[in-house]
């Protein structure tokens, strides 16, 4: 059984302009000890998912239709308190933004020893040890020492680090990490994901890894989503949606990663931009910019089906295409 | 590399940083003040239409550099020149100030909450007053267009963006004063491949056109390579390999620019179980660097004189390394 369903979560913003449909019927699943990596055009709704998953979609933001299942039972309609029970026990949270969960005011060591006593019947000392060991698993040099500094003491990219052992302390079964590297210089990138491997390993813990690296996906991810205009338009096994894309938007964002090996005048790119939320085309989303458009995608919107080794929203993988 | 005219000179550029506790418990402690290198004796020279890309470990001081470049900070001891003018005297010059601008790297800390998109990125234009009247707002949706948003989102507020947006803003303001001097501190690293390939072509494209000059600042090394006619590899402070960047990527000399190079992760890792080699060690810290050459507790070919003896630059063709072990022939290859 899959640890985490998305099944057809639909998000919304009701504006003065009218409501905007941010994400639009988004189903996906992670099986236990399974690492999903979530790629797409900035502003294809990968944090707007994450943060529906947790339950801190910001007002006036709201799931305005389907549901979200962790092992099992509905978590998409808790009281607020039930889901911060949730929130850090069963589901810990990287943010894009490292800033907003650190308090200025406590020292690293209170925040996380607070943390997992929270949820884990720990005494003083023991949690203290753990922190300790969690800030050397993230790659704080002289941990014991640095325990009780506060976060204005650290550089960027350390307090990234302590936000990520603060995610994982209370031993969550889910981790909704959103560029968590992005900060990270290689070196320290390549410790972060070897840390979270070893998790995923060791404690079969399932991540759901939303980042631009496309060579972090590689080297982490099991299987691939794909987002595009609020909807997930591939997904599959990471060496075949990498290697073997079948969706044009895919096929696309593959080819205009820079390689280190040779050097080009122009990158590819796809031209023209993602279509606004209040001016999203009918049919399929990405048709005003799709090389291989055809009729049926301007007026019929396509779901995800078969499509040689991966599943992709897009017609031209339709085994029996439509009459008239 | 000699053709053109230098645009941006750094000489022997340092810049500390005083990080002393407060003088009652530096007394209760019976601690001296303490000062932070973050720039350490650095030079470099860009000439015009070119890019300098800067690499190196988190906290080694690229974005100090960035900010010395365009005067945000002044250099506490060398000096940086703009145009061959001490860059203390251009800044004076509102006409020069112009000339020059920075895409900062947080997109979250660089935009003003209460402003909307088409007044932040406005800014510039007014305040060096480029255009008047109408003017000004069709020259912010054609910005807008060029960095992939529309004309319309004009009107919202950064925090109706998600963050790559939010990034594309802050290029649309940096370029609106039609800068020829730019620093793009980690310009794309919040954007996708697919944009982030459409503001590198617009990045270069811009520059063939208007022979815009670059100091280009990211960790992807691939970008990198992409974007930079001149490298320079920091650590600690100070630029330890410096060169072409065909040169450098093809045969990197410096034992630290090899451990970087080894340690990006690629496409070709799907689905496999190869491990990438990690940097071993960390950046220690610049309060108290490490005596001689400040990266021997790191590195595999480190020796007595290496504890001893601060490498100076030698040349190996086209290419400035701060090693002794590139200087005696050692370990090279
Ligand atoms: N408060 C809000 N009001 C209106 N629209 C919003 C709001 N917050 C987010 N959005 C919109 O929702 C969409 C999805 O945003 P989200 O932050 O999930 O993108 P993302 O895929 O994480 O992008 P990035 O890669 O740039 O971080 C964007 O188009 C954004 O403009
Ligand atoms: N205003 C400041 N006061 C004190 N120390 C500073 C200040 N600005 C930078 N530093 C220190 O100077 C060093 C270099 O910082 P800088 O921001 O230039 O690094 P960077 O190479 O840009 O790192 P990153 O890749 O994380 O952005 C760091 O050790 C940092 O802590
Ligand atoms: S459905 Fe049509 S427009 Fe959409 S991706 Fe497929 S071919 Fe292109
Ligand atoms: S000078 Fe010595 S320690 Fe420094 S990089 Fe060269 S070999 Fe290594
Ligand atoms: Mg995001
Ligand atoms: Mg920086």
């Amino acid at each position: 059984m899959s640890l985490l369903d998305v099944d057809g979560l639909t998000v919304e913003f009701p504006t003065r302009r009218g409501v905007l449909r941010a994400l639009d019927r988004v189903s996906f699943s992670i099986a236990p000890g399974e690492v999903l990596g979530v790629v797409g055009e900035s502003g294809a709704g990968k944090s707007l998912t994450g943060a529906a998953i947790i339950g801190l979609l910001e007002p006036p933001g709201r799931i305005a239709a389907g549901q979200i299942r962790l092992e099992g039972g509905r978590i998409d309609n808790l009281s607020p308190d039930r889901m911060r029970r949730v929130r850090g026990k069963q589901v810990g949270a990287i943010f894009q933004d490292p800033l907003t969960t650190l308090n200025p005011l406590y020292s690293v060591g209170r925040q996380l020893t607070e943390t997992m006593q929270a949820h884990l019947p720990l005494s003083g000392p023991e949690a203290r040890r753990r922190a300790v060991r969690w800030l050397e698993d993230v790659g704080i040099p002289a941990a014991a020492q640095r325990i009780d500094a506060y976060p204005h003491e650290f550089s960027g990219g350390m307090r990234q680090r302590v936000v990520i052992a603060l995610a994982l302390c209370a031993e969550p079964r889910l981790v909704i990490a959103d560029e968590p590297t992005t900060a990270l210089d290689v070196s320290i990138q390549a410790q972060v994901i070897a840390l979270l491997k070893r998790l995923t390993r060791e404690r079969g813990l399932s991540v759901m890894l939303v980042t631009h690296d496309m060579g972090v996906i590689a080297e982490a991810a099991d299987r691939i989503a794909v987002m595009y205009a609020g909807r997930v338009i591939e997904i599959g096994a990471v060496a075949d949606v990498v290697r073997n894309p079948s969706h044009p938007y895919t096929v696309g964002l593959m080819g205009s990663i820079p390689s280190l090996d040779v050097r080009v005048e122009r990158l590819r790119q796809i031209d023209g931009a993602m279509p606004r939320l209040n001016a999203i085309p009918p049919g399929c989303p990405f048709n005003p910019r799709c090389p291989q458009v055809f009729d049926r995608c301007q007026v019929e919107r396509p779901d995800l089906m078969p499509a040689r080794q991966t599943e992709a929203a897009c017609w031209l993988f339709d085994p029996a295409p439509a009459h008239g | 590399m000699a053709e053109g005219r230098i645009v941006l000179e750094a000489i022997e550029a340092s810049r500390s940083f005083d990080v002393s506790r407060p003088w009652l418990q530096r007394m209760v402690a019976r601690e001296g003040r303490r000062v932070l290198r973050a720039v350490d004796a650095v030079s470099f020279a860009v000439t015009v239409g070119r890019t300098l890309s800067l690499v190196g470990e988190s906290g080694c001081g690229k974005s100090t550099v960035g900010r010395l470049a365009v005067g945000l900070y002044e250099p506490s001891g060398g000096e940086i020149r703009f145009e061959g003018q001490s860059l203390s005297t251009a800044r004076a010059q509102p006409a020069l100030r112009r000339r020059m601008n920075m895409i900062f790297q947080d997109p979250y800390a660089s935009l003003n909450p209460r402003w909307r998109v088409s007044d932040i990125v406005a800014e510039p234009i007014r305040a060096f007053r480029l255009l008047s009247g109408r003017d000004v707002q069709d020259r912010v949706g054609q910005l807008l267009t060029q960095v992939g948003l529309s004309p319309r989102d004009g009107e919202k507020y950064p925090h109706e963006f998600s963050g790559g947006q939010r990034q594309r803003v802050s290029i649309a303001r940096a370029l609106s004063s039609e800068p020829e001097f730019l620093v793009c501190d980690e310009p794309t690293s919040a954007l996708d491949v697919s944009v982030q390939a459409q503001i590198l072509n617009l990045m270069r494209d811009l520059q063939a056109r208007m022979q815009i000059t670059y100091l280009f600042i990211s960790h992807n090394l691939a970008v990198v390579r992409h974007m930079s006619d001149l490298l320079g590899v920091m650590y600690l402070g100070r630029i330890v390999e410096y060169g072409p960047g065909e040169s450098i990527f093809a045969a990197p000399r410096h034992p630290y620019t090899r451990l970087l190079l080894d340690a990006i992760p690629d496409l070709g890792m799907a689905g496999s179980t190869r491990a990438r080699t990690p940097v071993g060690g960390e950046v220690p810290s610049p309060i108290n660097p490490p005596s001689g050459c400040t990266f021997h507790p790191r590195c595999p070919l480190a020796n007595a004189r290496c504890r001893a003896e601060v490498p100076k630059h030698t040349r190996d063709g086209d290419v400035l390394a701060a090693c002794h072990a590139v200087e005696e022939g050692r370990g090279a290859g």
